[in-house]
């Protein structure tokens, strides 16, 4: 059994996500996680899936128009932080080059693994919101590390424990 | 009573993100001076020309003071109703019953996004014009009214507060 992670980006389009896990289950691809979303209106989609040698499933999203597709096998390993604790990071400011990466060499500098990121260009505000896992009682120094980095930038930025929301 | 009774103001510009003001912590002020009473009817009279306009608070008009109107009469998701009220230097004292929500805001408009807030606040603040302390207590939509134009006076927006990151969506239409 084989573990594929594939990327499709394209135009969107009605039934582009229907042409997708088609082309994928008529060769006995089963997805497990996927995402799509459109970003500024290209569809991406990113989908990890079990069965198929690469090579087949990438045969098979070949015939997909317009799309550019990527395929490759992936072990199921992943890195975790042990004894990791959720927080939530939100920048917001006016928009320039070198925000993400300043702000998430500073979290990564402080042992955190950002599980989750999104970011938005409305106009001329830019925002960033990362889910962060970091190590035990590192949130304090991370806190005062990202207010310096976010000076630097000009933007605003807030760090806060995520809320579990188990019933 | 509460309830906004001051003069007709000015209809002022609303600023919108990234100005700087909206990051600013804003200063407490003397309510009983005749700039915060000007400023009270400036918000009062912004608020009700802006389509669906529930609150708005003085760095939203450019002012770094800690001063906001409100006003959720009519709106389906509010309870506890005060009508439209001004407040100065209010701080959430209580807070309880946490909530998630879409939130908009008029400084943020192409955005919403998911916000836990406490569905029932007591707030301390003092009225514009008289400076008398007050303590309000209310729950719902209001509840939720006040504590993001609060943050707007302590320099933040809900995009400080959204619950992860895919609770932020693209605003289709501001209302």
């Amino acid at each position: 059994m084989h573990e594929l992670a594939i990327t499709v980006i394209g135009p969107d389009r009605p039934g582009i996500v229907a042409d997708v896990s088609e082309a994928l289950a008529a060769v006995g691809a089963n997805l497990t996680d996927s995402t799509m979303t459109r970003l500024r209106g290209h569809f991406t989609m990113t989908l990890i899936c079990t069965g198929p040698a690469s090579a087949e499933a990438e045969a098979a999203l070949g015939s997909l128009k317009d799309v550019v597709t990527q395929v490759r096998s992936v072990s199921p390993e992943s890195y975790g932080v042990k004894d990791g604790e959720p927080w939530v990071v939100s920048v917001h400011g006016a928009d320039r080059l070198g925000i993400v990466a300043a702000v998430t060499r500073v979290v990564a500098a402080a042992g955190g693994n950002i599980t989750d990121l999104s970011t938005r260009l409305a106009g001329t505000l830019y925002v960033l919101v990362a889910e962060v896992d970091l190590p035990p009682a590192a949130g304090d120094e991370l806190a005062q590390q990202l207010a310096v980095a976010a000076a630097e930038l000009g933007v605003d930025v807030t760090l806060r424990q995520a809320e579990p929301e188990i019933l | 009573m509460i309830a906004w009774a001051g003069p007709d103001g000015r209809v002022l510009p609303v600023v919108t993100a990234p100005a700087p003001v909206l990051g600013a912590v804003g200063d407490e002020v003397d309510p009983t001076s005749p700039e915060v009473v000007r400023l009270a009817a400036d918000l009062v009279a912004t608020m009700r020309v802006s389509p669906g306009c529930v609150g708005l608070a003085a760095p939203q008009v450019g002012v770094g003071a800690q001063v906001f109107c409100v006003d959720v009469t009519g709106h389906p998701k509010a309870s506890t109703v005060h009508g439209a009220f001004v407040l100065c230097n209010a701080k959430v004292i209580e807070a309880s019953r946490w909530k998630a929500g879409r939130e908009g805001c008029m400084s943020v408009p192409d955005l919403t996004g998911d916000v836990k807030r406490a569905g029932r606040v007591v707030v301390s603040a003092m009225l514009p014009g008289s400076g008398e302390p007050v303590t309000v207590t209310t729950d719902a939509f209001e509840a939720r009214a006040l504590q993001h134009e609060i943050d707007h006076c302590d320099g933040k927006l809900f995009l400080d507060r959204v619950a992860g990151a895919h609770a932020i969506y693209q605003r289709k239409v501001y209302l």
